[in-house]
């Protein structure tokens, strides 16, 4: 019947004509654009420094940004799980502090490395375990749940370890103090190598495994992947089990770093952690981003101190500012990118 | 009795039930353990006393809580809280300690007003970033949060900035009518904004905005200029509180002024019953947060709770009420639920 | 009983619910209804707003726990704990807003759950092939590397039931698929149905367009007040029967407005109009166009998906900038920036998404009514609680909304009774212009006539009406003039009269106004 043609209905309000194949070549472009952004201010840096500073551009120093970040890097690549499905972790800075107590309360004691070390991580995935929980079971928001993470991890933190324990483990200052590589190129540490080898194992779960396309399903659309069947539940608590990992992970590294164990790291750190994930490209909102942009972000925070370290005469505030500045700077950027989009 | 049970079953099922349980098992605690605790003594007209104490040293945090319920409930987030304290007291002390008469009041008054000022254009900034640009306020306030501290430290030109101005001095330790100035002008600007939100349409247009914002718009309400408002308020009202703060130890340390303190004002928002997702707040609820939390950090040093035990007993209490507040346990604890709540059976839009 | 042999080769069912009951607290949603689905057919559940379609289907995926009844799927009787239960034995289910997630590709949400792995990861060539496959069968052609939101929502539609496809769906629910969709995408769809029913797939098909649910399924179950009113061969009932199965009595209210003649108030010659578009236009959505709206009279806007109806009366109201033309509203030259600016003179949007572009779902019925009062009354001065009162209490009679409580969660209501809400809200501002956009999709068939009704009042008593509805008869029977619009561009405008008919209005669109 001629009615039929036209009782066709309406497109709902949110799907305004959509420009379909004129525009698709663009949208697949525009998923990268935020990391390539990364990439551009990163080299950016890079030129800057080099062309300011003598010994700038050497193997050592660029390789030093890897280096001294190493556990920063595998705490943002943690994060990324997390803000991939829309979720945040908060308590990462005091796992990271709660792992390198427990690490220097254990070689205080008398553990061997070989028994300590897995169970410093283990802290980490414990703790995790109890955030995915109160996220998942007890429905209650992750920004709240893992804020009372922190604290409590925090609050153990004071009992094992009051004061500050030095680490003297052999085993401990041997991965410090060990590097491969040339003399003044190129030199990679054992947490470096750890850093890269976990960045290399996410990227493979995330775009490689069922279990990584359904963090992004997650961030996508929690409902929508819960009806296609998808394992919503697990995956939840997964992620957070694999950013408490992460940290403590992280915090093992931080120990070897600093080669003590003290109440009071890591303050702050959580939020280094986003704010590398975030000038990395992924979106808070959850399901698009990449856990190579979040390693760039971290670079990017790590160049940021070289350069206030060449520079000799600046303050420790101008970091502050400078890491303010650039942070608001990606976000506004970001914004007007997904602006554009509309 | 059935009408009784009912009314029982609805007391216990009110959000604010397990918090107020918290803080009345808590003081109960700190008097079992120290029994003149809840006295109240007069000395020179002043009030002295454990609840006392505890209201004054509430203050701090409820005025944080105050703008931090509202600009949750406008579904955002405020992190620049404690930077914007530690602006305020470096820019105030700043400022009187460069003056020639660090006693006089017209001194601290111009000082205090400079520091308003300054922290009004940070809230201007917040809101800007979130109401016009469109930032995810996380991200927005994490800017200032970041970057504030190192703005402070410009501002004291990396020292502690310490000063002695007796005019400035009584804001934190001085007392007016018997009560301590601090708890009073917390008190007085929670009533402000407590009347303000209800009274007027401001509280429902807030809720509105924080619950639906497009539909607000479409509605006719100022969307825009409500959410830019509730940023400038929460800054100014950080500023008093870092007012507050700098005057009891008469000193601005950029680095510590404040630090932290957003989590512990989203947490007294989220106890009092304030959803993170925005929508219905209550200022009240915000109160009995705070002073739940306060209580705890008191009730440690009356009960004696080792200092590198603090921590996690205060982390064990907030878990504790945030698991007993949860939507899934509330759930349980009515006993009679099916497997989903019913949406009104409905033809989708 | 119905003959089961005359549409199907396979007497047995493959899903028997039998005495299925549901109550909630204070409705008893289903009461004692049975239902059959048999393989190689379609079959449509019909029933308006509340009769319980929706919770039938939630049953049976196991959404909901029902109170008493049983299910047997193939044989064996079986209850779910949940839509992923349902679909791994074969039922599965594609809903209206397409629960896919669109930030991932094609093949990914067709295939995520089910990838081809080699050595415990996923190899994504195979998998995309094997999405290819899946996509051809649909005679679909797209790349299974794209991301799915780059589709439109036909494409996205056709996308989700390939998915249910790959999990070898015995049962396929389709609840409401046809709601965004143009006449192309329609018979797109439907052939990809009959498809799946001629191999053998139990179809359940759920939609309120009556000549859709002709035009393809083979059996209907119609459901009225959570009852079983009957199951009946398509072939064997007709419209008017159906309709009356389906609420219980006859659309008196709907034959009246028909009859009512048209009053055009083409005679204007001292009048203006009340609100005139004078090449009005935003780039990307809606080409320059003229339209005048006189007080007293329901200007229709007729047109297919993407025709840019919602667009020009988002214009009018301000909800969006023009970059072109200007608006006259009583012969003044107006900006229309915000919508405030649309408000402040007498003119109200009522947005066809009422649900996220409407009602604040958390607020009362109250302060939803009330919101467009106090916005313009700004924050400072309250609405007195007397006033409020009796401007909540005038329209919740006047619309009959239900329930009468003003205290009620407005996101609780019924889609008809949140629609009524809106007016209410609108209405109260004493409105010059009413734009109205879709007020009667997804509302049950009496609610519709008493708001159409209503519309007309409105207009009777004065006001200008700017109306907007899929349902071209909808259309014809309240406007007194019809705008036709036609990918983005205003083709052609004529005064409606009693010889107007539907096919006119097609041919004007078809044509794009060259008739």
């Amino acid at each position: 019947m001629a009615t039929d043609q036209l009782t066709s209905p309406k497109a709902p309000a949110d799907a305004r004509p959509s420009f379909g194949s004129r525009v698709r070549k663009l949208r697949i472009d525009e998923r990268y654009l935020p990391v390539l952004g990364t990439m551009v201010v990163l080299i950016a840096m890079l030129a800057i420094g080099g062309s300011r500073y003598e010994n700038f551009l050497t193997g050592r120093v660029i390789a030093n940004v890897l280096i001294n970040n190493s556990f920063l890097v595998v705490i943002a690549v943690g994060m990324t799980f997390v803000i991939l499905t829309g979720g945040i972790d908060l308590s990462v800075g005091a796992v990271v502090a709660l792992s390198g107590c427990v690490a220097a309360w254990m070689f205080t004691h008398g553990y061997s490395a070989a028994v300590a070390i897995p169970l410093v991580i283990l802290v980490g995935t414990v703790i995790g375990l109890v955030v995915g929980v109160m996220v998942h079971v007890f429905e209650i928001q992750p920004f709240i749940a893992t804020l009372a993470a922190m604290f409590l991890a925090r609050g153990l933190c004071y009992i094992v370890a009051p004061e500050s324990i030095p680490i003297t483990d052999p085993t401990i200052v041997s991965l410090a103090r060990t590097r491969w590589g040339t003399d003044d190129g190129l030199v990679i540490t054992p947490s470096g190598a750890i850093a890269l080898a976990v960045v290399a194992i996410a990227f493979v779960t995330l775009h490689y495994t069922r279990f990584g396309r359904t963090v992004y399903a997650i961030g996508g659309g929690e409902q929508s992947a819960k009806l296609m069947g998808l394992p919503v539940a697990r995956t939840k608590v997964l992620v957070y089990v694999i950013s408490g990992t992460c940290a403590g992970l992280g915090g093992l590294l931080f120990a070897i770093f600093s080669r003590s164990g003290y109440a009071l790291t890591g303050v702050g750190m959580e939020l280094d952690a986003i704010a590398a994930v975030v000038i990395g490209g992924t979106l808070l909102t959850g399901g698009s981003g990449f856990v190579l942009g979040s390693v760039l972000g971290v670079l990017v925070l790590g160049l940021i101190q070289t350069i206030i370290t060449f520079e000799g005469t600046l303050s420790s505030w101008w970091t502050k500012i400078f890491i303010g500045a650039l942070l608001l700077i990606f976000v506004v950027l970001q914004r007007l990118l997904v602006l554009r989009r509309r | 009795m059935s009408s009784v049970m009912s009314s029982a079953g609805a007391i216990t099922r009110h959000r604010l039930f397990w918090p107020i349980v918290a803080l009345a098992v808590l003081l109960l605690a700190c008097v079992l353990k120290s029994n003149t605790f809840l006295n109240i003594t007069v000395l020179d007209g002043h009030l002295y006393g454990g609840p006392i104490d505890i209201v004054r040293r509430s203050s701090v945090l409820l005025l944080v809580a105050l703008g931090m319920t509202l600009v949750i409930a406008t579904r955002g987030i405020d992190l620049s809280v404690g930077a914007v304290m530690a602006i305020a007291g470096a820019v105030a002390l700043s400022q009187i300690a460069a003056s020639d008469n660090p006693e006089s009041l017209a001194v601290v008054l111009s000082a205090i007003g400079s520091a308003v000022l300054v922290c009004l254009m940070i809230g201007v900034f917040n809101g800007f970033l979130v109401a016009v640009v469109g930032i995810q306020p996380i991200i927005a306030t994490l800017v200032i949060m970041t970057a504030g501290r190192g703005i402070a430290m410009l501002i004291t030109g990396g020292q502690i900035t310490t000063v002695t101005s007796g005019p400035y001095h009584t804001i934190a330790t001085g007392y007016w009518l018997g009560l301590p100035v601090a708890a009073l002008i917390a008190g007085f600007f929670f009533l402000v904004m407590a009347l303000v939100t209800r009274r007027t349409a401001l509280g429902v247009l807030i809720e509105s905005v924080g619950i639906n914002p497009v539909a607000s718009r479409l509605a006719g309400v100022r969307a825009r200029t409500i959410i830019w408002t509730v940023y400038v308020l929460c800054a100014f009202f950080a500023c008093v509180a870092g007012f507050i703060r700098s005057s009891d130890i008469m000193a601005a340390d950029a680095n510590n002024a404040g630090l932290f303190i957003e989590l512990d004002a989203i947490l007294a928002v989220v106890i009092g019953g304030t959803s993170l997702a925005g929508g219905k707040f209550s200022l009240v609820g915000t109160l009995v947060g705070v002073l739940v939390i306060t209580t705890l950090t008191f009730s440690v040093t009356i009960l004696g709770i080792p200092a590198n035990a603090v921590s996690l007993f205060k982390a064990l209490v907030v878990i504790l009420v945030c698991l007993l507040q949860s939507p899934v346990v509330r759930h349980k604890l009515r006993a009679r639920r099916r497997a989903v709540a019913p949406a009104p059976v409905e033809v989708p839009a | 009983m119905t003959d089961t042999a005359v549409t199907t080769q396979n007497p047995t069912p493959i899903v028997a619910m039998t005495g299925i009951s549901i109550t909630f607290p204070g409705v008893k949603a289903l009461d004692g209804v049975d239902f059959r689905l048999f393989p190689g057919e379609v079959h449509a559940l019909m029933g308006e707003n509340g009769a319980g379609k929706s919770t039938l289907i939630k049953a049976l995926t196991g959404v909901y726990t029902i109170d008493s009844g049983s299910i047997i799927v193939d044989g064996e009787e079986r209850t779910f704990a949940g839509p992923a239960q349902a679909q791994a034995a074969g039922i599965s289910t594609v809903y209206q807003e397409v629960n896919l997630c669109d930030n991932l590709s094609v093949a990914e949400n067709i295939m995520l759950g089910h990838e081809v792995r080699t050595a415990g990861v996923v190899n994504w060539p195979r998998t995309r092939n094997a999405a290819r496959e899946h996509l051809r069968t649909m005679n679909l052609d797209i790349d299974p590397k794209s991301s799915l939101s780059s589709h439109s929502l036909a494409v996205q539609q056709l996308v989700a039931i390939s998915r249910a496809m790959v999990v070898d769906a015995q049962v396929l629910i389709l609840d409401e698929p046809t709601s965004s969709l143009d006449a192309d995408e329609v018979a797109r769809l439907f052939d990809v149905v009959r498809a799946l029913r001629d191999r053998g797939v139990a179809i359940l098909f759920v939609s309120h367009f009556l000549d859709q649910v002709y035009e393809i399924s083979d059996r209907m179950t119609v459901l009225r007040n959570g009852t079983l009113v009957g199951e009946y061969l398509t072939a064997e009932l007709d419209r008017v029967e159906l309709v009356q199965k389906m609420i219980g009595r006859a659309l008196a209210v709907l034959e009246e407005l028909e009859e009512a003649p048209k009053r055009s108030v083409a005679q204007r010659g001292d009048t203006q109009p009340y609100v005139q578009a004078i090449g009005l236009g935003r780039k990307g959505t809606i080409e320059p166009f003229d339209l005048d709206v006189y007080a007293g009279e329901v200007v229709g806007l007729a047109g297919l998906l993407g025709s840019g109806r919602t667009e020009l009366a988002r214009l009018l109201y301000g909800a969006d900038h023009a970059d072109s033309g200007e608006i006259r509203v009583e012969g003044v030259p107006t900006k229309m920036r915000t919508p405030r600016t649309a408000l402040a003179r007498g003119i109200v949007y009522s947005s066809e998404s009422r649900k996220t572009e409407g009602i604040v779902g958390d607020l009362t019925v109250r302060e939803n009514i009330v919101l467009g009062l106090q916005a313009d009354r700004g924050w400072l001065r309250r609405i007195s609680k007397r006033k409020s009162d009796e401007v909540v209490n005038r329209y919740i009679e006047a619309l009959g909304i239900r329930p009468a409580n003003p205290e009620a969660i407005a996101g609780n209501l019924s889609g008809g009774n949140q629609q009524k809400v809106l007016l209410a809200r609108w209405l109260a501002t004493a409105p010059k212009l009413l734009l109205l956009d879709e007020p009667t999709r997804g509302i049950d068939v009496g609610a519709k006539a008493e708001i159409q009704k209503l519309v007309a009042d409105l207009a009777a008593q004065g006001m200008a009406v700017v109306f907007i509805s899929a349902e071209l008869e909808e259309v014809l029977r309240l406007s007194h003039r019809i705008a036709v619009l036609r990918d983005r561009r205003k083709v052609a405008e004529i005064t409606n009269s009693d010889d107007v008919t539907t096919d006119d209005v097609v041919h004007l669109i078809a044509s794009g106004g060259q008739s």
